[in-house]
């Protein structure tokens, strides 16, 4: 068996149909035991008081909001290589969960950073960096909406999600290349110096599953929903012609 | 119920709140976007079935 052959869309509906209630249960699991957990059971921190309890909202968030635009960026060159249609409705199903978390974390960072900087915004390089692929994904959105032939569309957001790649990676690794601003360095290390402490870390493992499973959850949801869309414009573009 | 959050109390609720109020509203218009398009693939091939049969 291939991967490929989840590029038929009958076989991707068929999967991802048994999926998606097991992955949708796993998700609520994990999210509210993850953030009962948090929000209720972790001690407030030294520096920071009770506004630690606000990492297991944006550290996820920020997490999946750079990885969901990877996984656009894979499935956008998959389309452009090998014209799966199922590759680029899957990054077109992303987008908008992909903008949800860099919204996420722009916000909860933002409500953060006025106690604890005294500002709710700066032009650090990560922040900076982190706000334009929020107006990437709504570039990204917005060129998908003004294109009316879809295949044109998929092959002009596939080059805008290739392009955009640098911010993800930039707004990941800013902290490493410029060593100014504001934002902190990472949250999660293998280096255990750096790590966050053990009361806090298995909390957020589960909260960042949570987003992951969610994340996944979601684009399956989508992605069905994209397939049936284009299935539907097809039967009635039948229509018309008859 | 709720923890002594002390004087960061409306930073930390107004986080969860804004983002249990996000992903809320992606999760409703994902379902209810999913059921839309559904029910009109539904009633397009219901109505070329029978056009055709």
């Amino acid at each position: 068996m291939s991967i490929w052959e989840y590029a038929n869309p009958k076989r991707f509906m068929q999967t991802s149909g048994l999926l998606l209630p097991w992955v949708s249960g796993l998700t609520l699991a994990c999210l509210v035991a993850g953030l009962f957990w948090g929000f209720f059971l972790t001690p407030d921190a030294d520096k920071f008081g009770s506004t630690v309890k606000i990492i297991y909202l944006h550290v996820p968030a920020a997490m999946m909001a750079i990885s969901a635009w990877a996984m656009m960026v894979v499935t956008s060159i998959i389309w452009l290589v090998r014209r799966h249609h199922v590759s680029a409705l899957s990054a077109k199903a992303a987008a908008p969960i992909g903008l949800t978390f860099t919204l996420i974390g722009l916000v909860t960072g933002a409500i953060w950073g006025q106690p604890m900087w005294g500002t709710w915004w700066a032009w650090d390089p990560r922040l900076t960096s982190f706000l334009i692929l929020a107006l990437f994904y709504l570039g990204y959105i917005a060129l998908w909406s003004a294109v009316e032939n879809p295949d044109t569309a998929a092959d002009l957001t596939s080059v805008l999600a290739i392009v955009g790649s640098v911010f993800a990676f930039l707004s990941r690794y800013a902290v490493l290349f410029w060593n100014q601003g504001l934002h902190q360095g990472a949250t999660l290390s293998l280096d255990k110096e750096e790590n966050i402490s053990d009361v806090y870390w298995l909390p957020l493992l589960l909260c960042i599953a949570g987003f992951v499973l969610l994340f996944v959850a979601l684009v399956l949801l989508r992605t069905r929903t994209e397939i049936r869309a284009r299935r539907l414009s097809a039967l009635l573009a039948r229509e018309r012609l008859a | 119920m709720i923890p002594d959050l002390g004087k960061y109390a409306g930073v930390v609720m107004w986080s969860y709140i804004a983002t249990i109020a996000l992903i809320a509203a992606l999760v409703v218009l994902s379902l209810w976007q999913g059921a839309k398009v559904k029910r009109q693939l539904r009633e397009v091939e219901e109505r070329q079935g029978r056009d055709h049969g």
